[in-house]
């Protein structure tokens, strides 16, 4: 039976089982394998995606419990337009092997999006979902406290 | 002459390897030159391995694993600061497997071959897989020498690709190439006219390489700064394609399960649930576990959890005790290696006190972010193999013979790896994709394994032992005898790897215990080699990642034994020993403010480590917050010589740091009924966001020897935090995990 997602501002018809995760939906089925797998269990954080704004971890939501738009990495910027967050980090040269990133990005995002100008408790308390075995945390907070600064001038 | 002249300028290998390895080396590339790889086609230049021109401009190969070392941006820009070309307008690809993209100038797989000596080999071996890719030679990321490697090799292959374009200007223009400049990919002629060096790759193909010396660094515009990296854009975009996220036309996904018992047989198992789960395809037998191909990899790991298996028992004692108590055994003979043997450890020198400490440390698992993968295309007569890996000639041999297939039928594509610390030095993912492939000849597969099975199928850091007794007078060590015991990750690697028994002393064992720059007059350091068959490799710096621990806890026991501030202690020890080493601890003093006081509430702790040729020192403070312990900071020096990025050596300093602070407040792997106990990051965490302190690094450049930077952030961390933690609490920690005796924030 096909499920009808809307991703990135775009619809997509998709036949696979409703207790297929959103996770190897978009990876495996749609294509966009910017989200990332870590852990399967929520974890790490790698698979975070946002859905009607909120972060959630793509692996524990079941297609058929998918409750509103979908935005993942590929929707929030691109190499070409990206989006303030994305500058930032790549302006703090944050990334190490880069796996956990883009799930460190819409954590990220989805922070400012609710707190426009948080403390360092703050960004403690919203990151630590999210894990990075190359330990780029120092540079992932600069990089947040930069964009909301910048999001704050815009 | 002539003709040796121009093989050697034609590999560009010879400059290591006079280095390296002296005149039997360059004698075999004499009479065997590595092929370039690169096959332009017609109007392409592949002036050397390294430097591919064609019409649409420039390409470099950058053949070193890029797992968030930042390999893949600085060995470019060893090749563009002579090449002159521009970072942001050349295309840089890690290019196929390839002889010619040998780690540094040894041979490898060749060397038997050529009659060394095998018993030398051997001999050697403890040092060739310390530094594997620098002594093994073969196209390997690791040791931390990408650096060192490519150093004068990458500036070698710009400058002669340089000069050779120069000259094809020239009889173009009809000038000596000495009136020519090159800038931004061009040629500039004395009245300004430029030509790209893209519209002279034909003319170039056609001529000899030219040789020229290299610049003085005062005109090097990208080396010894800090550059953006090549892949960061992509990173931030979640479009940069590491392994997992390869996709090809009619692409399959498979799950597997091996035996938990590492090594153990499979017996036999049972699939009738599994074979009708959503989207399966086939089940394959591999003989030793099974994989589910399916339409999902979330499907695939349904069906192949679903298949009920009767594993054999391990190979091993079934419990960690069992484990521990065959290391302690490995005491009792003869050592394997006594690497340093100062002075006369039998006596103690009158009036010196006597001090004696063990100390355990855990197996240990990599938990790269992105589990272990590889996608296969088998066709029958050909096999395609897209993984992360940072050792693709190697996993090109072992995936042709499980295949059937010559090398030559082999490619190896090496994407982003998400994370390596040495695991995907192994073979192993490569070898069972490829099985799992041939099942479906013509469906390229990607099998990928689940987070449990990574964590429960590594090839661990091994367990660890030590026994230290040493001495101090007068405020000062005067006899250290140590004595450290663990599997050989070297001879068990090399069995993996060739096929060849290994023995010989092993240097890799024993690395961060007897090498260490303290002048201590009596001073022995012996490794003995653990029996056990438990799988273990590679872990981000490999031997010293556990006697860094060892020696520095004893170190800080000796100081405060002999009443002596800790900092002080190493540092008169160190300071008419290795002026660098000494260097770097004087920087953590400063940068910390460090008095050797702290007040109630607050630990710190410091240590050093020298490992792959650079010192390192950290200091660590700890906080008490309310009966909750929390790093709060941490002050990094390193001196490596000459810094080729310093930004991105702070990067892998900090990075080095956290894994192993990572590894000392919650990693083991421990072992029940012959298996892991440990499935998922809930089990095996990491520090986090919250958890991480805050760091300041700083990076010294009086070393007179280039050093590496992905590993030795490691060592120190472990015992610095312990350090600290006994400063705040009066509690010594002898053994890790820390989390099982002091009450860390988690």
């Amino acid at each position: 039976m096909a499920t009808t997602l809307r991703i990135n501002g775009q619809t997509h018809q998709v036949d696979l089982p409703d207790d297929v995760p959103l996770l190897w939906v978009l990876r495996d089925d749609i294509g966009l394998t910017g989200t990332k797998f870590g852990c399967g269990v929520a974890a790490c954080g790698a698979c975070t995606v946002h859905i009607d704004g909120e972060a959630v971890r793509s692996c524990q939501v079941p297609l058929s419990d998918v409750w509103g738009e979908v935005t993942t990495i590929e929707g929030l910027g691109t190499p070409q337009a990206m989006a303030t967050i994305q500058q930032a980090w790549v302006d703090h040269q944050v990334a190490q092997c880069g796996y956990c990133q883009s799930g460190q990005i819409m954590q990220a995002a989805a922070l400012l999006a609710e707190n426009p100008a948080p403390s360092d408790a703050d960004i403690d308390e919203a990151m630590l979902g999210n894990l990075c075995r190359c330990g780029t945390y120092p540079r992932i907070r600069a990089a947040i406290h930069d964009a909301a600064a910048r999001l704050q001038e815009a | 002459m002539a003709r040796v002249g121009k093989i050697l300028r034609r590999t560009f290998l010879i400059g290591s390897a006079a280095i390296v390895g002296g005149v039997a080396f360059g004698a075999y590339y004499v009479s065997r030159p590595a092929a370039n790889p690169l096959k332009p086609r017609d109007g392409e230049a592949a002036l050397n391995p390294f430097v591919l021109i064609d019409q649409n401009g420039v390409t470099l190969i950058a053949p070193r694993a890029e797992m968030g070392q930042g390999v893949r941006t600085t060995w470019a820009a060893l090749i563009a600061e002579e090449l002159d070309v521009d970072l942001d307008q050349v295309t840089v690809l890690h290019g196929p497997a390839a002889a010619a993209y040998y780690n540094s100038a040894l041979i490898g797989e060749g060397l038997p071959n050529k009659g060394y000596d095998i018993t030398n080999f051997q001999h050697n071996l403890g040092e060739a897989l310390g530094v594997l890719g620098r002594t093994l030679s073969l196209q390997v990321t690791g040791g931390s020498t990408s650096m060192k490697d490519g150093f004068e090799r990458m500036r070698q292959a710009g400058a002669s690709a340089r000069e050779t374009l120069k000259r094809a200007a020239a009889n173009r223009l009809n000038l000596d190439p000495g009136e020519l400049q090159t800038a931004s990919g061009n040629v500039i002629a004395p009245n300004g006219d430029q030509i790209a060096y893209k519209d002279l790759a034909r003319d170039a193909a056609a001529l000899e390489p030219v040789d020229v010396p290299l610049r003085d660094p005062s005109q090097w515009r990208y080396l010894g700064k800090s550059m953006p990296r090549l892949d960061m854009v992509d990173k931030a975009t979640g479009t940069a394609e590491f392994g997992l996220d390869v996709r090809l036309p009619g692409m399959k996904f498979a799950s597997v399960r091996m035996s938990p018992r590492l090594g153990g047989a499979m017996i036999g198992f049972d699939d009738s649930a599994a074979k009708s789960m959503p989207g399966v395809e086939k089940i394959v037998d591999l003989g030793t576990g099974v994989a589910v191909i399916a339409s999902n990899t979330w499907l695939a790991n349904q069906a192949v959890e679903a298949i009920e298996i009767d594993w054999g028992e391990a190979p091993y004692p079934t419990d960690t005790d069992g484990i521990f108590a065959t290391i302690a055994t490995a005491f009792d003979d003869a050592p394997n290696s006594t690497m340093r043997d100062d002075g006369d450890v039998g006596t103690l020198p009158d009036g010196a006190t006597e001090i004696t400490a063990e100390y355990q440390v855990p197996y240990l698992a990599h938990a790269t972010m992105e589990p272990m993968n590889a996608t296969a295309l088998y066709t029958g007569d050909a096999l395609e193999l897209w993984c992360g890996n940072q050792a693709p000639t190697l996993i090109r041999m072992r995936v042709a013979k499980t295949a059937g297939l010559d090398t030559e039928a082999v490619q190896i594509h090496t994407p982003y790896l998400g994370g390596g610390f040495g695991r995907r030095g192994e073979l192993d993912f490569g070898d069972i994709a490829t099985r799992v492939a041939m099942a479906m000849p013509g469906t390229p597969i990607q099998t990928a394994w689940s987070r449990e099975e990574d964590m429960r199928h590594d090839y661990y850091r091994p367990g660890a032992m030590a026994r230290m007794h040493g001495a101090i007078k007068d405020g000062t060590a005067v006899l250290i005898d140590g004595q450290v015991a663990a599997q050989s990750c070297t001879q068990q690697a090399v069995g993996r790897y060739t096929g060849l028994p290994a023995g010989g002393p092993d240097k890799v064992l024993v690395e961060g215990f007897f090498n260490q720059p303290y002048a201590v007059p009596n001073y022995r350091m012996r490794g003995h080699i653990a029996d056990l068959s438990v799988p273990v490799g590679f872990w981000r710096s490999v031997g010293n990642s556990h006697n860094g621990f060892f020696h520095e806890t004893f170190m800080d026991e000796m100081a405060h034994a002999a009443g002596r501030d800790p900092l002080d202690f190493r540092l008169e020890l160190m300071k008419n020993e290795h002026a660098p080493s000494a260097g770097c601890l004087e920087a953590v003093r400063d940068m910390s403010g460090w008095t050797g006081a702290t007040p109630d509430g607050i630990g710190r702790g410091v240590a050093f480590t020298y490992s792959f040729g650079t010192p390192v020192a950290q200091v660590i403070e700890v906080i008490d917050e309310n009966g909750t312990i929390r790093i709060n900071k941490a002050w990094i020096a390193c001196d490596m010589g000459l810094a080729l990025d310093p930004e991105n050596v702070k990067a892998q300093m900090f990075g080095g740091m956290i894994y192993g602070l990572s590894a000392a407040c919650y990693g083991q792997i421990t072992f029940a009924d012959g298996e892991v106990e440990q499935f998922n990051f809930p089990d095996y965490d990491a520090l986090r966001m919250h958890t991480t302190p805050e760091v300041e690094v700083r990076v010294l450049e009086t070393n007179r020897h280039m050093g590496g930077a992905g590993e030795p952030g490691t060592p120190p961390s472990m015992p610095a935090l312990g350090n600290a933690l006994f400063d705040l609490t009066g509690r010594r920690a002898r053994s890790l995990p820390l989390n099982t005796e002091f009450n860390l924030l988690v």
